[in-house]
């Protein structure tokens, strides 16, 4: 426990990757079996406990502390594990903390009524860094700013291995992960990921850049259109099936529908999750409300309804086709589809042309709900892992733009820290009851600029703060940003209405008077 | 003989002891200030007289200039002095140095005015000496039961092992000028830690009048006159707003940004300052010696000034004491 305490309060205050990620490879390489993997665990999907954390917590807060005094330093602390952690009443002499592999011993072979008593007497034994790594190791996701990613990340690094070689067999096996460890290390085999439906690393497409053109030929690439829901994978065995994200992370429980329409099939495929409504795809926005949930309702089933729109095949029955050409693939994934036909799912039409100018006007005139733009795949490119260079373009349809406001100012983090570089931005609207205008928010960008460009604003931010809140400085209202986006789209989170997709920075107007930026009414007007 | 409320009682000026016609560490310029420290919310400049201890005259004449006040008057440490109808005298409050409690007798009645206070060991200032009385006026900055400090030598033999670790990367240390800065000083050196120390240009005239006043602090030189190769591995220390700011640029792409304060209890609060390394060190009293202080002295009402006055009068009432918030203005409950 104090190994595993020291790292997670590291991470929890260290910002750059690279610090984050050699904490944890140190720790896992040094750390015991099968401590460490406990903690992988709880960095990645999940320790297999069934606690209930809140009411228990709650219970030996009410028998050990004045409630009052709990709420004021809940209110204050703004976490309750960690005001738990703080306020603890521990005793006086702290003998050695258990290890993390007894804790999760002890909450496995517990009966539920047993699990408060196991708690308190754990807190008993830890201090407070201790209690406050063990609460959050049993409370679910620890929230230290490791991704389940980074966490496979560093257990590939002990090997020196790439990531994919790790997700590959990631979901064949089960905490504590010895087969695993054992294996980075050298002592053992690759565990055999054979008879599970695991995720294979996905592919993935570069932008087309103008260069790009002269050295493409339009007879050795197929297009597609490019669909604005979230890339996943579905992997299909004996019964089992798995929604994945692009990076792997299981999403499974969130999409009950979609396993269900899986649950005769054995078969990888891949493509784009979807809203869909009376065959029409709804705004991303729809498709929101239906991620990072461990859970759905009926009502979520209904309102928003999911589909699976098919763009590759990588297994049938077993059988891996990622080495087949794409044109042979899509055969495949035509076939199968015909005369399995899935339910929930359709396919992604291939886009017919000859000339990339013939392409070009159909990529102009895209402007429906749900298209993002055009992919080129090469006929003749196998499925491959990553991003590789020459085989995959995707051709974002032109990003709009509107002359907004700059208003607020945030801190970045890690190594731009010490400049203001999260940009809050407005546009005009009537004030209610009067003849002026007021500014209303629309958008958030952090991207965008150049590091000579950062810093001019960063300049121009401090010498125009009109009011200072923590990390935010509110700026003095003249400096037009024109900003770049994919969509705008109805919300009813934000104050203006409306929420942009994918904003960055596209131009900074030194040039143009506040005044001249865009309305509000002219940015509802690009709602589509 | 009237009850004490009659003759020392807060106003808007601040604190004022009606029997001896002063004010304590008064917020705006008055006639007759007594001021237990030197913190720039308790001592102010423009009173026409100031009563303090010879250290915190020394600080505030190097904060605000020697004609800060019309005319100072050393309190010598435990010394009894007659003022008006009352007899006073400063006692070590422990919190930074020349710090102290300001004790007030009248007939059979004592109060004592904690200021800001510790328990914990500090090598820059005589330590908090405990005075029973009838009313004790406590400071309440960290009034909350989530509060409980480290000891500083272990926080500074952190700081000194992550400075080992990390030989490439320069550590900037963010401490409030007065106090903080020197007790981290002196607590880093106990640690073994002998490189040169380099300071903000907001910390060096302090920290050479602690030098002046013979506490040992080693070699501390400021920042503006170091190298850029100096500075690589090197520890820095400046003024918390600076730990962010442009100034901070100059420590190599990725600095180890330390802070040093009973905030840093908060996992938010160091992550809202991008702080790498928290250090839990507090000039103030945490939760547990706030009310073993009000217990051993006995008092039979404790007022609460600046701070989490509503956590500490609640538990106070638990505990059978009449404590009451004094609601006095201008002392941020915030700073450390």
């Amino acid at each position: 426990m104090r190994a595993f305490a020291e790292v997670l309060d590291c991470l929890s205050t260290t910002q750059s990757r690279t610090g984050k990620l050699a904490l944890l490879t140190d720790y896992l390489r040094s750390a015991p079996d099968p401590d460490r993997g406990w903690a992988l665990a709880a960095l990645t999907d999940g320790l297999p406990l069934r606690i209930g954390f809140r009411r228990i917590l709650s219970d030996l807060m009410a028998e050990r502390t004045d409630p009052v005094l709990f709420k004021l330093s809940r209110d204050f602390v703004g976490d309750t594990a960690e005001t738990v952690s703080l306020m603890w009443p521990a005793p006086e002499s702290i003998v050695e903390p258990p290890r993390l592999g007894e804790v999760v011993d002890w909450l496995l072979n517990a009966k539920p009524s047993e699990h408060a008593a196991i708690i308190a007497t754990i807190l008993d034994r830890c201090n407070v860094r201790e209690r406050w790594a063990f609460l959050k190791l049993i409370g679910g996701a620890p929230r230290v700013g490791v991704s389940a990613r980074l966490a496979k990340t560093a257990v590939a690094q002990i090997a020196g291995l790439d990531v994919s070689a790790v997700e590959e067999v990631w979901h064949a096996l089960k905490p504590p992960y010895a087969e695993l460890f054992s294996w980075v290390e050298g002592r053992s085999e690759r565990p055999d990921p054979g008879s599970v439906p695991v995720f294979r690393p996905m592919m993935l497409a570069h932008p087309v850049e103008d260069a790009d053109w002269p050295t493409l030929d339009p007879n050795e690439f197929a297009a597609e259109w490019k669909w604005d829901g979230i890339r996943v994978q579905v992997a299909a065995k004996a019964g089992d099936v798995r929604v994945y994200s692009r990076t792997g992370d299981d999403i499974s429980p969130a999409f009950p529908e979609i396993r269900s329409a899986f649950s005769h099939h054995d078969v990888v495929a891949d493509g784009e999750l979807l809203v869909v409504r009376q065959g029409t795809v709804a705004p991303f926005n729809d498709l929101q409300q239906r991620l990072n949930r461990k859970s759905v309702t009926g009502k979520m089933l209904r309102e928003h309804p999911a589909h699976l729109r098919l763009y590759d095949l990588l297994f049938t029955r077993g059988e891996d086709i990622r080495m087949l050409s794409f044109d042979d693939r899509r055969r495949r994934l035509e076939n199968w589809h015909a005369s399995e036909r899935p339910l929930l799912t359709d396919l992604s039409a291939l886009v017919e042309f000859d000339t990339f100018s013939e392409l070009e006007d159909l990529w102009r005139g895209a402007r429906e709900a749900g298209i993002e733009g055009l992919m080129l795949k090469r006929r003749a490119s196998p499925y491959l892992a990553g991003r590789p260079k020459g085989h995959w373009f995707k051709w974002k349809r032109a990003a709009l733009t509107l002359d907004c406001v700059l208003m607020y100012a945030q801190r970045g983090s890690g190594k731009r820290s010490s400049l203001y570089s999260d940009f809050t931005f407005g546009v005009w609207r009537p004030r209610e009851g009067s003849n002026e205008r007021e500014l209303v928010p629309v958008g958030k960008a952090y991207s965008g600029f150049t590091d000579a460009e950062l810093r001019d604003l960063d300049r121009f931010i401090r010498a125009n703060t009109t009011e200072t809140f923590g990390p935010v400085r509110a700026v003095v209202p003249k400096l037009v940003l024109e900003i770049a986006f994919d969509a705008v789209q109805p919300s009813s989170r934000h104050k203006s209405g409306v929420a942009m997709r994918f904003p960055r920075i596209h131009r900074i107007r030194w040039d143009k008077p506040a005044e001249e930026a865009d309305t509000l009414e002219a940015t509802m007007a690009l709602i589509g | 003989m009237r009850p004490i409320e009659h003759w020392l009682y807060p106003t808007p000026q601040g604190l004022y002891c009606e029997a001896g016609d002063f004010y304590i560490d008064p917020p705006r310029p008055v006639d007759r200030a007594l001021i237990t420290h030197g913190h720039s919310d308790h001592a102010r400049s423009g009173h026409a007289h100031v009563l303090a201890t010879p250290e915190t005259i020394a600080i505030m004449k190097v904060r605000y200039g020697a004609a800060c006040a019309g005319a100072f008057q050393s309190a010598h440490w435990g010394a009894q002095q007659k003022i008006g109808d009352v007899t006073v005298r400063f006692v070590p409050a422990g919190h930074i140095l020349g710090s102290a409690q300001i004790v007030i007798e009248r007939g059979d009645c004592r109060a004592v005015i904690s200021g800001d206070y510790k328990r914990a060991s500090d090598p820059t200032c005589r330590p908090f000496e405990l005075v029973t009385c009838d009313v004790f006026v406590t400071e309440a900055t960290f009034a909350l039961p989530v509060f409980r400090h480290e000891r500083g030598e272990d926080e500074a033999r952190r700081l000194v092992q992550s400075i080992a670790r990390n030989a490439e990367r320069t550590h900037l240390l963010g401490v409030y000028g007065l106090g903080k800065c020197q007790r981290m000083i002196a607590l880093l050196r106990q640690q073994g830690y002998h490189d040169p120390i380099w300071l903000h240009g907001a910390l060096v005239g302090l920290t050479a009048l602690f030098q002046d006043l013979g506490i040992e602090l080693g070699d501390c030189r400021p920042a503006s006159t170091a190298t850029d190769a100096e500075l690589k591995g090197a520890l820095v220390m400046c003024p918390p707003s600076a730990l962010l700011d442009r100034w901070s640029r100059r420590m190599g792409e990725d600095p180890v940004r330390v802070f040093a304060s009973g905030w840093m209890r908060v996992r938010g609060r160091a992550r809202q300052r991008g702080v790498e390394l928290p250090l839990v060190v507090s000039d103030h009293a945490d939760w547990p010696e706030l009310l073993n202080t009000i217990v051993e002295t006995g008092a039979e009402d404790v007022w609460v000034t600046h701070g989490r006055e509503d956590a500490l009068v609640h538990q106070l009432s638990l505990m059978g004491r009449r404590a009451r918030a004094l609601d006095l203005v201008g002392y941020e409950d915030d700073a450390e």
